[in-house]
């Protein structure tokens, strides 16, 4: 290996697709970003079954548009990772046989059309915060497919936090559901950002090629400074008696999250783990006529 | 399914700037998809879509012999020049 990939890490300048890099450079990044675009179409699943039950127009138009940005921003993460010499086809066989993994937040359920609106401030919130340092990420290609989802992301957020306005601000009933689910997404919200930075197995190499820009217990940390004044302003809760601002640190404490939660949902064992995988397989058979009709019929055009 | 790379032009008197790539079956509906993928908010008012496989790209490994021979014409450039004090719209 040159000594070129060490040097462009080094000036902090971008890792391009046809560049020499490490073997273990290339698999990591393409472990991340199939991670992360896998997330992205599951993704639409949580809030794909609230579109015909928006409360108005209005609202379904947006929910559609929202979802319809998580299918593009895994079609660019898909993109990105491809320009890594893998094929989209196997990315989508590794997620479909559970060798690749997407984020365990879409595994819990959305009950309630409120869970829209804390799903785009909390769970859009907490992957803005992760995803803005991989604006800057060493990889030229990944880097640059964040740009446009930060972007799009921001609108995602912010419909979710007017939402939960609205019906904080609406009747008993209605600040009750937005509490409730701001209940249930607090938590799991904040383990988003990954295990405590000791128990981090990728972080450090990670860190060392500027993939990663900031430890998880870091931005874990400057995503709850965040939300503690925009709960105040919503009228509602965050479900952590262990909240409280710290003088000296310049930060707020916060309780313990339950790890074990974590680990189980990881490991296979949440509320929807099994559903959200028949449904996205399902979804990839069902669309099998349209990828062999247009196959069919740009073979007919050719000839 | 073929790879298509996509280029968009933002607005009239710009260039067409690469934005990224998509897979399609043919052309119409590679453009279509662009469309759908690459402007959902207006970001361009022209689409080029081109088959992955028909770029030819300068290789990184020649980066420095490849463009070494602009390297040492620096008067190329209007500041290699020296100009006598007062002289005006030059």
């Amino acid at each position: 290996m040159s000594t070129m990939f060490q040097d462009v890490i080094d000036a902090d300048e971008r890792i391009e697709p046809r560049d020499e890099m490490p073997e273990a450079y290339r698999k990591t990044l393409i472990r991340q970003i199939a991670q992360h675009a896998h997330s992205e179409i599951i993704g639409m699943q949580p809030e794909g079954s609230w579109i015909t039950r928006a409360p108005s127009l209005k609202r379904k138009a947006i929910l559609l548009a929202k979802v319809q940005d998580e299918a593009g921003h895994g079609l660019y993460l898909y993109s990105a990772a491809e320009t890594l010499g893998v094929d989209r086809a196997e990315l989508l066989d590794a997620l479909h046989e559970g060798r690749q993994r997407y984020s365990s937040i879409f595994n819990y359920p959305t009950p309630t059309w409120a869970d829209m609106g804390a799903i785009g401030w909390l769970v859009d919130g907490a992957a803005i915060v992760n995803q803005v340092p991989l604006c800057r990420c060493s990889y030229g290609p990944y880097a640059r497919a964040m740009v446009r989802i930060c972007k799009e992301e921001s609108f995602h957020q912010r419909q979710g936090y007017e939402l939960l306005h609205t019906l904080s601000h609406g009747t008993p009933a209605q600040k009750a559901m937005a509490q409730d689910a701001v209940d249930r997404w607090y938590w799991p919200s904040l383990m988003m950002f990954g295990p405590p930075d000791g128990e981090s197995t990728h972080s450090a190499q990670s860190m060392a090629w500027k993939i990663k820009r900031h430890s998880n217990d870091e931005l874990r940390q400057r995503f709850i400074d965040m939300l503690v004044p925009q709960a105040e302003i919503l009228g509602l809760t965050l479900p952590d008696p262990g909240l409280r601002w710290n003088e000296e640190r310049g930060h707020y404490d916060h309780g313990e999250i339950d790890w074990s939660e974590f680990k189980r949902v990881l490991a296979g064992d949440g509320p929807l783990n099994a559903q959200r995988m028949a449904h996205r397989r399902k979804a990839h058979e069902d669309g099998a006529w349209v990828r062999e009709a247009a196959a069919a019929y740009a073979e007919r055009e050719r000839s | 399914m073929t790879l298509w790379e996509v280029f968009v032009r933002p607005r009239r008197g710009l260039s067409h700037v690469h934005a990224g790539s998509l897979h399609a079956e043919d052309a119409q509906l590679a453009l279509r998809h662009a469309r759908d993928l690459y402007t959902r908010r207006q970001e361009g008012v022209s689409i080029w879509v081109v088959p992955a496989g028909e770029i030819t790209a300068s290789s990184p490994d020649e980066k420095d012999a490849f463009f070494d021979p602009a390297g040492d014409k620096p008067y190329r450039h209007p500041t290699f020049y020296e100009l006598p004090e007062g002289v005006r719209h030059l």
